[in-house]
């Protein structure tokens, strides 16, 4: 068994072995940490006269930009126009805004209808269920104009989240030195806050649709260019000989050999798109995003608990839906008919949802609910479920739970972990992160933790970010262990890793804001509150990537180790979690990158680390500091996640793994 | 309903002379709402008033202290609810800056203080009283606050001073920052099946008040200076040794744009004034009877027809 956990290979630095550096950096660190008391100040916080003025640069970069280079005059052009006319034509089909071309509203059971057929055309009747489930229970609960406004929206961002980032993962894919520079934009771009978005999406596109459109782009495209470029490099030679010898053009190379050949990445690349879209739903409402964002924070604002879960179970079913429906897509392959097909025969479905339009659409001028649904005629059960959860969480066994887990987790786990995290001189902390990162992930990884957490100490936010770190930390190590053990429960059987990968999807997309509220009611507003909606978020990749780890452990594996009478425990710990480690540390890299992002959405519960810093600057327009901020948060992130997947490629290798 | 009411505005409407409304551009006058039931019906009102005037109107959401830098660019065409407490620092800067500017004031007063629900006197009978407050504060004591009593304060950026309050009167509290109004009614709402008693951040009008009555704590009265000079106030040696300033103001924003552009809808809008009362009820329309914001706009209007037909002469 030994043989499976070969070390990670060494690689000295100055003479040095890789362990004895490590030991060195962690070495100075606890010295500097003991002799705290004598430290001069300026080695325990970065003296405030050092710290350079960041946010006054980034003001007058961004100040530039506008007044001298006149960009916004270009991004307010193209917000106001082409962007603002395709976004006004959907709204317009899909829930009657008084726009051009004044059809609309298109009625509800037409979409239903259609999604119905396109459902069983891509994947039979389940599909058609879910599709056509969907789009009924929108309209019965009485949200299908809300739902319809953030669909009018999306229908834009997605498609033309698709083209840019298609375009760019071909450039990228092309040009080497596209390439170079756009990987670490899209780095950035993953890690950065959403609050940081935003302030730049309002100012240069507009408060409203346009700007959360802008914005749901922007996050929405790195996937996007990143399948593309993968997908394009993995085109076998053989392909793309075979395209060559039947003289194609350059175009024709692309458009007829590399992309077709890469269109399963491209597709998953879709997915992505569609996901991250509908991510962004609830929070773009804060810049002008109409719909069930929107409305969701308008019923949170009024404490309407049960309104806010329907809206939410809406969203949640959408982007299951779109997800399976883009999934099946990606697993079906291009039709193929006879010659002298006739043409209906050919395009059946097409012709099906023409016919199902058309059929609703003239029921609909007839009758009323076939139409749309009106107030007094909805189902929505939004005060009794605002009673069963009140109910719930006034049980005394759980309020004696939580209180219990309130007053444990407060008093003897996270203030006593976060004072001591504070109390760590900045010099300390970094040599720490450094040392960790090196040891991980390698050289290259540990002088960007160097580099990365200097930075941070030099922005003037170190508290502020420790605090940040603090929370994601214990929020990512408690979620292990809740995640880890049912991801190894689950991997035991097909049956339930269906079942705990769908509750995952929920829990993914689930509005974030959603938990934001019975955390509070469960623990109060203090950092257990804040740890518990993080975790939420950060177990379901744990979860998942345990599960996937697990299953792909080679057969061949798991059989030798019965045959040399493993048990089951044995079999566990020996072959199949060291095998799965690389794929599991995926999931824990993407643990700590959600909770990154989940920690700043905290800030409305009540936080005092960087998101809370964040949330200020909404108000204003202090560009230049939510930057600095931004990328505070952004810099930790990348550190992990380079120290991390450097790691888990390298273990990769050693297993043998691919 | 909705038609009706369309119907019945328009026909009011045209008995009226009003020759300045054929000066007003057919561009959509742009109505921000935010995360609130009074504010979203106030706008829809309003909203529906222009429209009957022969406006083209639409609503976009938007963050309550962002959107002020919306007014100032004229992306957004006015705000209905400027907050002393509240949005006063965003509006002062955004006026700094230029391009909005107060178009006219409520009737209505707004106060923002710690606040309590009703079950709460039982726990600590001496209430409203500051000092009634003070001596029970075990009372509000939480694991995290050790013995010190617990006190919700709104969200860091609203500046309520509560921590330098408590510094200043020398109470037994810990002030801990909410980060949300969200937060806030979780809060409450997650004390009232006990009846726990809490005191936390809370103003008027609001819908809170419909759903648990309650009443603002008595600090010492607000005195001018109080928040600049020291020797003012119960503590000679402190600032914020007083309550809030329990008449704040309630404004109207609007972009500098506006009047040329809309002359008509300016003027009406300038004569918009709402009171306490009439806010409340705009809030308990949605909040409470669940109507939709622009049914219990156009119901509101339908009511109180007397009170919004000068306002477009």
């Amino acid at each position: 068994m030994s043989s499976i956990s070969t070390d990670v290979e060494d690689e000295g630095f100055g003479g040095l072995s890789k362990i004895r550096v490590v030991q060195v950096l962690l070495a100075v660190a606890v010295l500097l940490t003991v002799a705290k008391p004598i430290l001069p100040d300026f080695l325990i916080r970065v003296p405030e006269t050092w710290v350079p003025p960041f946010a006054v640069w980034l003001d007058a970069g961004f100040n530039f930009l506008i007044d001298d280079l006149k960009l916004a005059v270009l991004t307010r052009w193209i917000a106001e126009g082409p962007l603002e006319f395709m976004l006004d034509t959907t709204a317009n089909l899909l829930e009657g805004k008084r726009r051009w071309p004044f059809i609309g509203p298109t009625p509800w059971t037409t979409i239903a209808a259609v999604a119905v057929v396109v459902g069983y055309y891509l994947g039979g009747w389940r599909l058609a269920l879910l599709a056509g489930g969907t789009f009924v229970w929108t309209a019965l609960i009485g949200q299908w104009k809300i739902a319809m406004q953030t669909m009018s929206v999306l229908t834009v961002a997605a498609p033309l989240a698709f083209f840019i980032g298609l375009g760019l993962g071909i450039a990228a894919w092309k040009w080497r030195s596209v390439d170079r520079a756009i990987k670490p934009i899209l780095s950035i771009l993953q890690t950065l806050p959403f609050f940081t978005y935003l302030l730049p999406a309002v100012i240069f596109f507009k408060v409203g649709p346009t700007a959360g459109a802008v914005a749901t782009i922007v996050y929405a495209i790195p996937p996007m260019i990143l399948m593309t470029t993968l997908g394009l490099k993995k085109v076998s030679p053989e392909v793309v000989e075979a395209g060559k010898m039947c003289g194609c053009t350059k175009f024709q190379m692309l458009t007829k050999v590399y992309i077709p050949a890469a269109r399963t990445e491209i597709l998953v690349g879709v997915n992505q798109v569609i996901m991250l879209c509908l991510a962004m739903v609830v929070l773009t409402a804060f810049i002008g995003m109409p719909g069930l964002g929107a409305k969701l924070l308008a019923m949170m604002g009024s404490f309407k608990l049960g309104r806010s879960f329907e809206i939410g179970v809406t969203i949640v079913l959408l982007a299951v839906m779109l997800d399976r429906l883009s999934k099946a897509w990606v697993v079906k392959l291009p039709e193929h008919h006879e010659k002298g097909t006739p043409w209906w025969k050919q395009h059946i479905y097409l012709v099906a949802a023409i016919g199902a339009f058309i059929a609703f659409l003239l029921i609909a001028q007839v009758v009323q609910v076939a139409d749309h649904i009106e107030r007094s005629q909805d189902f929505s059960k939004g005060k009794e479920i605002d009673g069963l959860i009140k109910g719930f969480l006034n049980i005394d066994a759980v309020q004696a739970f939580t209180g219990w887990w309130r007053w444990f987790l407060n008093v003897w786990v996270l203030i006593p972990f976060r004072n001591s995290l504070l109390w760590i001189p900045t010099p300390a902390f970094i040599l720490a992160i450094v040392a960790f990162a090196y040891y991980l992930g390698g050289k290259k990884p540990g002088i960007y933790a160097a580099v990365f957490f200097s930075l941070i100490a030099l922005s003037g936010w170190w508290d502020r970010s420790v605090i940040t770190l603090y929370a994601v930390i214990s929020a990512v190590i408690l979620s292990m262990f809740i995640g880890i053990p049912l991801g190894i429960f689950a991997s035991r059987s097909e049956k339930w890793s269906k079942r705990i990968l769908l509750a995952c999807d929920t829990a993914q997309t689930f509005p974030s804001f959603i938990y934001l509220i019975p955390a509070i009611m469960l623990f109060g507003v203090n950092d257990v509150a804040v740890v518990f909606s993080i975790i939420i978020f950060t177990t379901v990749p744990l979860t998942r990537y345990t599960i996937e780890g697990l299953r792909t452990v080679p057969l061949e594996l798991t059989e030798a180790a019965d045959m040399s009478g493993a048990t089951k425990s044995q079999k566990l710990w020996s072959v199949q979690l060291p095998l799965a480690l690389p794929t599991m540390a995926v999931g824990f890299n993407q643990a700590i990158i959600f909770a990154f992002f989940m920690v700043i959405i905290a800030a409305f519960i009540g936080t005092q680390d960087l998101g809370q810093e964040l949330q200020k600057t909404l108000a204003g327009t202090e560009l230049g500091k939510n930057f600095v901020l931004g990328l505070c948060v952004s810099l930790m992130a990348l550190t992990f996640d380079l120290a991390i997947m450097s790691w888990a490629e390298k273990r990769k290798r050693a297993l043998g793994l691919g | 309903m909705k038609t009706f009411t369309k119907t019945f505005m328009a026909g009011a409407l045209a008995a009226m002379p009003m020759a300045a409304m054929a000066e007003d551009s057919s561009d959509p006058i742009v109505i921000p709402i935010h995360n609130w039931s009074s504010q979203i019906v106030m706008s829809h009102v309003v909203g529906q008033i222009f429209t009957g005037m022969g406006n083209n109107v639409e609503f976009v959401t938007t963050d309550s202290q962002a959107v002020y830098e919306s007014v100032r660019l004229g992306d957004v065409t006015l705000e209905l609810e400027v907050w002393e407490g509240a949005f006063g620092a965003s509006f002062r800067t955004a006026l700094e800056k230029g391009g909005l500017h107060d178009a006219g004031t409520h009737d209505a007063v707004t106060r923002e203080d710690w606040w309590y629900p009703m079950w709460t006197k039982e726990a600590c009978p001496g209430l409203p009283s500051w000092e009634a407050l003070n001596d029970c504060a075990s009372v509000f004591a939480t694991p995290e606050t050790g013995d010190k009593g617990r006190y919700l304060d709104g969200p860091v950026d609203w500046l309520k001073h509560g921590a330098e309050r408590v510094e200043a009167l020398d109470m037994n509290f810990q002030v801990i920052n909410a980060g949300s109004a969200a937060a806030l009614w979780a809060e409450i709402g997650a004390a009232e099946a006990d009846k726990k008693p809490v005191v936390v951040f809370n103003w008027t009008p609001n819908f809170a008040e419909a759903v648990w009555p309650g009443e603002f704590v008595e600090f010492p009265e607000w005195v001018e200076g109080c928040d600049s000079d020291p020797s003012v106030g119960v503590n000679p040696d402190a600032l914020y040794d007083c309550g809030n300033p329990a008449t704040g103001y309630l404004k109207i924003a609007a972009w500098d744009g506006m009047e040329g552009k809309w002359p008509a809808a300016y003027k009406a809008l300038t004569n918009i004034s709402f009171t306490n009362p009439q806010i409340a009820e705009m809030a308990k329309l949605v909040d409470v009877d669940e109507m939709e914001p622009e049914d219990a706009a156009a119901a509101w209007l339908e009511a109180n027809g007397d009170v919004w037909m000068g306002w477009t002469k």
